[in-house]
């Protein structure tokens, strides 16, 4: 188990020196979802799954998906065919393709050892989690709510197009 | 061992978050570093909780979770906001203030 812990930590590192260095920005961000994947491996092995389900879940999957979908809307290149024919060679997914077929021969043997034995000796479980997260933390979370709600709001307010004048043109066809 | 190799593997990820901060000037970039740090500190939360087996960490992790979902969905809508302004996604296009 220390050698899966060691493994999925060098692919984490190996994987964000990559993100950092990237030049395509669709580039960093698979190597910034093996990363993610990888930590998620660490938390597993450390005996914490609730919060690796949930890496992989909300990080790699919601805060990703995000990513790319303005990375897509601010893609306004006149050579983004040129762009496109490269983004489908080899050389772009090649390297996240062998990191995470690494991460997928730790998953294949951690799922198939006899015993899952966890590197500690108790595994802090989601019912501890939620215990503590609606006990002595309850008021922590519903200051997490009106965050994530300033958030949404913050977020609508700062992507809706900046057309004041279709606004005021709206509003005098409505008064006419 | 393995306490102390996750306390390590956080500080790097931490590191290598901050020296692309530091060395990106694309706006995508500098977020995506961000992602990297915020992730590092969680790290750190999750194995000093597995270490003195508290869940308190695994909380603690949620709320920074919480946190960086909020700040992508503001820093994201900013560079959008951004890019429409400037038309590149050069940080330092924005490095003069007008006012």
């Amino acid at each position: 188990m220390n050698t899966m812990l060691y493994v999925s930590g060098f692919v984490a590192v190996i994987s964000t020196l990559m993100v950092i260095t990237r030049k395509n920005s669709v580039h960093a961000l698979l190597y910034l979802i093996v990363s993610l994947l990888s930590v998620a491996l660490v938390f597993f092995v450390l005996g914490a799954p609730f919060v690796a389900a949930l890496e992989v879940i909300i990080y790699a999957g919601a805060i990703m998906v995000l990513f790319i979908f303005v990375i897509m809307m601010l893609n306004v290149n006149k050579d983004s065919v040129q762009q496109e024919i490269q983004w489908m060679s080899p050389a772009g997914w090649v390297g996240p393709a062998c990191l995470s077929a690494v991460l997928l021969g730790e998953l294949i043997y951690v799922m198939t050892s006899s015993s899952l034995r966890m590197i500690y000796v108790g595994m802090v479980g989601p019912k501890q989690v939620g215990i503590s997260l609606f006990g002595p933390y309850f008021i922590a979370v519903e200051l997490a709510s009106m965050l994530l709600l300033s958030g949404l709001i913050g977020a609508t307010h700062l992507g809706r197009r900046n057309d004041s004048n279709n606004n005021k043109k709206n509003v005098e066809r409505k008064s006419s | 061992m393995s306490g102390e190799f996750g306390f390590l593997l956080a500080g790097v990820l931490f590191a290598l978050g901050l020296i692309g901060v530091l060395i990106r000037r694309n706006i995508i970039f500098i977020l995506m570093s961000i992602e990297v740090m915020l992730n590092a500190a969680g790290l750190a939360f999750v194995v000093a909780g597995a270490r003195w087996q508290q869940p308190d960490g695994q909380v603690m992790f949620i709320f920074i979770l919480v946190m960086a979902a909020a700040e992508v969905s503001v820093g994201l809508a900013l560079a959008l906001q951004f890019f429409r302004h400037f038309r590149t996604l050069d940080a330092d296009a924005a490095g003069r203030m007008r006012g």
